[in-house]
This record gives structure tokens, sequence and C-alpha cells, in this order.
């Protein structure tokens, strides 16, 4: 928030000389930088071996930020590091943590210093389709051919959960590492629900009934906070839609495809959540942010709560003793869905990414072929109660009770685990509307035509806009 | 000693100058470039003429969020303006002898204390004063048995309770401003008026508004240029960047989501280009509107 602060008292100081301002938008060209890309930086290299598959410089520094939220950062710095530096213990690693990822990180893009390994995320993500097309990302094809560090006989992406390359994919090339296996699904206290011998609903009319009983219990019985995770509901909303009519609903809206909002399975599962927020939503939610409503849950003031399953972790601060994390699959909006109710939406997300212009793109490709070794892995579960796209790396290990009911949906899903939806990443005026018109659908009596028309007209305008680089999936 | 004057002159003004060229000027000049390409925010670009600006006349945000900045624009230096005033009075009023209302000289460092903070944090204050539940400051001295009101998660109210923030921000400077400006009035012509049977409020409108004029216009500007702004505000208290329903957006907040999350710098910088006209032109038309001559004393 500095740079409004700072322009603050630019803007008197301006004025003050006599010099009249407009309100700063100069802080926009700041940004700009030199157009050389650094294309002349000298970049480490080394000579490639069995032993050194990338080809690093063993003696050549690499430098990594890493975004310190959810996750925090001692996976980093108390496991990948040290284990990185017992392979090359000559590469000094520099380390560092932000909350401003692209604050910090973009101004460095552009002017051709930038890290050499960057961990992509929290509130102020950069736009990475964006960074994809100005060629700041480098190619990850040679990483992901690499042997594995500590799984004989199988390359980087062989040890990965299917899926997991795919993601990080821009038109053929992989450019991303998701490397937290995230699944989503309705988020409960264990403990409150065997009390009121509340069973898990997997039926449309169970899950009203259910809530009903809730309500008269006193408790409000599905929320999410509509100030700043309003996507959660999105993602439950798009679940619901995908259950209907498969992914591949999720796909034509992902590849923008003409009437892809408008797809009655869309507008079934809209319909449902509005219904349901009509019913049970408490208007003051939607100003609340997902601090305080993801407390009320803990404080059994809300009973369900759409999440992924960095939610555990995340709340394990202000998780009293009385409240133990469980979370259910969405239950089947019709009795006609395409997909059954077991049905899970689990994805590789949490993007860390080498970038092509740095001094050492090859020492942050070795960094994060350290993280997907299954040591590493395993220990990055244990911190942060995710799992990790590094196939069964936690298989055999006692994780949290959160986490193991995740797992547990997982299997019961059987094959029918699908990634979802990655307009949010690719096209980020898509993702602001739709959070939006979540919101309006859930908060504001619940108009599914209304949901499906704005995200449809939405979805138009980025496909008619030229200067939006457009990503297609199959 | 005085063919040295201006090498000390210079000597002072090189650095302040120079960097006002390069950080501000510059910049402007280079938003100006850019606003004409197709940039996104990472890389190269290339030119697409005044394409940017055609997809803005279509843009049914970009108009909402003029007419809020146009309401912020003649609300918010009126009523910040009027309470200003009020209150400086009350604290002067008529001339230093007769002094202020019991206390005034607290009360003037009171007034001031909301210039001290930063904005952002006087945005996370009222963001929890505003808050939408029993947990919200204002709520939570309501009745129990009240429904919480929504303020910011009002479509209704929010820009409202924006509005109120910036107000509260500001009357404090200019409290002060316009009491240095009264103090500045001649103790004589009070004194005369006095004399002559004049009540407060005749001191008020036939002396001390017109003698504070040139003070006026100035908070008129500076106030309508803040209200071209209120970016911190909308950022931190708005539900979801601008929200519910974009009923809290503004230029500036368009211009932030645009620039930093759309990838769309180029199109933002043409935000910015029509945001510096519009303030180019409010500042003109205003110090223009108010010209009169000095009133003879």
């Amino acid at each position: 928030m500095s740079v409004t602060t700072d322009r603050r008292t630019l803007l008197r100081r301006a004025a003050a000389v006599g010099l009249v301002a407009a309100p700063g938008v100069s802080f926009l060209s700041a940004c700009a930088g030199s157009d050389d890309n650094g294309d002349d930086t000298k970049q480490a290299t080394g000579t490639k071996s069995a032993d050194n598959p990338l080809g690093i410089d063993p003696k050549a520094g690499i430098e990594i930020v890493i975004f310190d939220g959810g996750l925090g950062t001692k996976y980093a710095t108390d496991v990948d590091t040290p284990l990185y530096n017992s392979k090359w213990p000559d590469s000094k690693v520099t380390y560092s943590a932000t909350q401003q990822v692209a604050t910090t990180i973009k101004p460095r893009l552009n002017s051709g210093t930038a890290p050499d390994m960057i961990n992509n995320s929290g509130s102020d993500i950069m736009d990475f389709g964006a960074i994809v097309k100005a060629g700041q990302a480098a190619d990850l094809s040679d990483l992901f051919a690499a042997p594995s560090l500590d799984i004989a006989g199988k390359t980087v992406a062989e040890t990965l959960v299917p899926g997991a390359v795919q993601q990080g994919t821009y038109d053929g090339k992989p450019f991303a590492v998701n490397y937290s296996f995230t699944v989503f699904g309705l988020w409960y206290n264990k403990k409150l629900f065997a009390k009121n011998n509340w069973t898990i609903p997997t039926t449309w009319a169970d899950f009203t009934a259910l809530l009903d009983k809730i309500k008269a219990a006193g408790i409000t019985p599905f929320s999410y906070a509509g100030a700043n995770a309003s996507y959660y509901m999105v993602r439950a909303i798009m679940t619901s839609a995908a259950k209907i009519g498969t992914e591949q609903v999720l796909k034509d809206i992902d590849n923008l495809k003409p009437g892809a909002w408008t797809n009655d399975a869309v507008k079934q599962a809209a319909a449902a959540w509005g219904e349901i927020g009509k019913k049970y939503a408490n208007p003051s939610h939607l100003g609340l942010k997902h601090t305080e409503v993801q407390l009320q849950q803990n404080q059994d003031k809300v009973a369900f709560y759409p999440c992924g399953s960095w939610l555990e972790n995340e709340q394990a601060a202000s998780t009293p003793a009385g409240f133990e994390y469980a979370m259910m699959a969405l239950p089947s909006v019709t009795a006609s869905d395409k997909l059954p109710a077991t049905a899970i939406n689990a994805a590789a997300g949490e993007i860390y990414f080498a970038a092509a212009k740095s001094k050492n793109p090859q020492g942050g490709k070795e960094y994060l072929r350290t993280m997907l070794s299954k040591k590493a892995a395993l220990e990055f579960t244990k911190l942060t109660k995710s799992l990790t796209v590094v196939a069964g790396a936690a298989d055999g290990v006692t994780i949290s009770p959160g986490l193991t009911s995740a797992n547990d949906a997982l299997g019961k899903a059987g094959q029918d685990v699908f990634m979802g939806y990655l307009f949010d990443t690719w096209y980020k005026k898509l993702d602001d509307a739709s959070r939006e018109a979540a919101n309006q659908l859930f908060f504001k009596g619940g108009d599914a035509q209304k949901f499906c028309d704005t995200m449809e007209a939405a979805s138009q305008a980025v496909a008619k806009d030229s200067s939006i680089t457009k990503f297609t999936r199959s | 000693m005085r063919h040295g004057k201006y090498p000390f002159i210079i000597g002072f003004l090189v650095v302040p100058l120079a960097l006002y060229l390069v950080f501000v000027v510059g910049a402007y000049l280079q938003m100006f470039q850019l606003s004409l390409t197709d940039w996104s925010g990472y890389g190269g670009f290339t030119y697409i003429g005044v394409e940017n600006f055609q997809k803005l006349w279509d843009d049914s945000v970009f108009w909402i969020a003029l007419r809020h900045n146009l309401y912020l624009l003649i609300v918010m230096p009126i009523v910040t303006i009027a309470l200003a005033l009020f209150f400086a009075f009350l604290l002067n009023s008529g001339g230093k002898k007769a002094g202020g209302v019991w206390g005034s000289k607290v009360y003037r460092v009171i007034f001031f204390f909301p210039q001290l903070l930063a904005l952002a944090i006087v945005a996370v204050i009222f963001g929890r004063v505003f808050g939408s539940d029993k947990s919200g400051m204002i709520n939570g001295l309501l009745p129990q048995s009240w429904t919480p009101w929504l303020f910011l998660a009002d479509e209704r109210w929010a820009l409202t309770c924006i509005l109120v923030v910036l107000v509260w921000q500001a009357v404090g400077f200019y409290v002060v401003l316009f009491s240095a400006g009264m103090g500045s009035i001649a103790e004589e012509i009070y004194e005369a008026a006095a004399l002559d049977g004049a009540t407060k409020v005749t001191l008020f409108f036939k002396i001390t508004l017109p003698l504070l004029w040139d003070t006026l216009q100035v908070a008129w500007v500076y106030l309508g240029i803040a209200a071209f702004d209120a970016f911190a505000l909308v950022n931190i208290m708005s539900v979801n960047h601008g929200g519910p329903n974009n009923s809290t957006q503004v230029l500036s907040m368009q211009i932030y989501l645009n620039a930093f999350q759309n990838s769309q710098a180029g199109y933002a910088s043409a935000l910015g280009v029509v945001l510096f006209f519009l303030t180019l032109t409010f500042a003109a038309l205003t110090l223009r509107v108010t010209r009169r001559d000095a009133v003879a004393a």
C-alpha cells in the first residue's frame, strides 16, 4: 500500500510547488522498465551428466522467492534448501519470502533481474498466462524429462499424479510446476456433526434437508466470505456444473466457446446454488473476509464452508479442541448427473516456475527437481498438511484428520477425479467477473439466468479482446 | 554576495526538479506512450493506435467508475469544506481575542490526528468500524436484536461509507488550513464589525468567508484531486475490489485492476490518460470559475 500513500504525499508536494498534478497514474509506467528483457544476461551453465541432468553450474548461486501465505515458508527454508545444498554445497541459495508477489517480482522480470525460482501465489499473484506469453517463464521440458532425484528409474514427470504436468502446460509446453495437490469440497466440523447425528448427504434433497436442520439449530448452514473469497463459491458452482454435465462443460468454458456459460449444466448448478443462497445465506457475510468466516466456522457458527484442502493448515492456529476438520464431496444436483456424487474436483495448484531471463534458470529448475523429490514432498505434506503432486509420497504416513478425510474422498472418487477449470489463471478478467457474479447469485436472491448471462457476456468480451492471449485445452 | 544568488537557488532546486521530471513528468509521458500500445505488463508491446480508447468508450464499468468519481467530486469537497469551516470558525470564532470554544487548542490537535495516519491504516480501521456483522464496531454497539447494517456489503450505501472516511480523514487538515487563514484576518475588522452590532453569524458570512476565499479555492482543488483518487480506501475497504456489483468502483481502482491483475497495462494507461485530462480540466475550471477580485478590506 506504500504506493498509494507515497503518491498522496507526492501530490501534495506537487501542488505545493504550484504544479497541477492529476491523481497519480505515474506508478503505472514506473513499472514499464526497459524493453531489453535482459537477453544479454549471462546465464550460468555447466556440463550435463548423469548426476547433473540439467547441466547446472555447481558453483553458481540461485535466488528463490517464496510466497509467505497459507503454506508458510518452513518447507523451503528447513527442507528444500538444505536438501538442495546437500547435493550442491557450493551453490549458494539466496532466499526471500514475500506476500506481495507481483509487487516484488514484476519490476524485476521487466528489468531483466529476475530471481531464478519463483513461487507465484497469493492475492497479489502475477497473471501467469501473461508471463508465459512474454517469454518470462523457462520451458520445463528438460526438468520433467530428467530423472527423479530419489525415485529410481523414473523421470520427474513419471513420479507425478496424472494431470500435474498438463496443468502447467501452455500451448504444448510445460512452464509451471503446480506443486501442491488440492482437494476441493465442503468442509465441516466432524465433531459437531457427530454430536447432532447429522449424516453426510449425497443427494441435493438430503443436502437441503440437512441445511434446514442446521438452520433450525441456530447455525448458518452454508457460507463463504464475499469480500475476498468469492472464488471458493465459483469453485462450488463449477464443480456442480461438472457433475451435472461432465468436465467437458468446464473445458468449453476455458476454451471460451460461445454458449459455454449458458449451457444447461451451468444453469442448473447456478439455480441450485442460488436457491441455497436465497434460503440459507447470511447477508452480512458478503462484507466479511475469508479469515472472519472461517473463524466463525471454527466457532460452530457456520456449518459448511466450500474450500480446498489448504483450509485446515490455514486455520491450524485458531482451530479449537472441539473442532475436527472433515470434507465431503459436493452432493449430486439432479438424479441424472453424469458424474456420481462421489466425484471430486482435485487439482494441482500453487505455481512454482523458473524465470527464463534470470542469471541461473537451470539452477532454478534443479531447485524444482529437489522439491519434486519424494523426501521433500513428504516433508512438505507433514509441514503444511497439504498433499503434493508427487504421487504416493505421503502413503503410509499419519496425516492430519482433515487431510485424511480428503484423501479418503479421493479414494472413494476412484476414476472420477477431475482437474476442474483454468479460466481463472488464464483470464484474470473472467476470474474477476466470476467472483462478482457468484456473490450476486448467492447473496442477492439467486438469479441463475442473470449469472449465466453475465458470465457469457464477460467470456465473449474476453474472446473478442485481441490484446488478451488465448489458451486452449482438451 | 549578489552574484552568488543564482547558483545558490539553482543548487537547491536542481535535485528536486530532476526527481520530479524523471519520476512524475517522465512517468506521465511514458503513460501517454503506453496508452497507444497493447502492452500486457510483461515484456514487449506493439502500437495499436487509439484502440484502447475505443474499448474504453464501450466499457460499461468505466462509465460506472466515472459516475462514482463525479459523485465524490461534488459531494466530498462540499461536505469537507463545510465541516472544516464550521469547526475552524468555532475554534477561532471572530478573531484572536474572542478565542474559540472552550478547549479549542486541544481540539485543534485532535482534529489533525487523522491526517497523521497513513491512508491504508485508516482504511483498515474503518473496514472494522463498518464490519457487516456484529463484529463490526457500529453493529457491535447496536442492540443485539437488531439486524446488522451491511454498510460496505450494501450496494446502496457502500460508496457513502467510503465517502464518510474520505471526509473524516480530510477535515482535520482543512480545519488547520482555514484556522491559519482566519488567524491572518486583521483583528480590527472583527472589532469594528462587532461594535456595529454584528452577530457571529454575520461576522462569518460577511467577513471571514470573503477574506478566506483564496484558501477555499485551494482547498477545493486539493479535495477535487483527492476525489478523483480514493484508490487506497476502495482497494482495502470495498467488497471484492470495487464491489458489490461495482457500487464502489472508481477510475483509479480500474487502472489498478487492469494494469496489475488483468495484464492490460496498455488499456490501464489509456484510463490513466483520461483521468489525467479529467483532473486537469477540473483544476483549470475550478480556478477559473472561482476567480474573483480580491475583496477590499
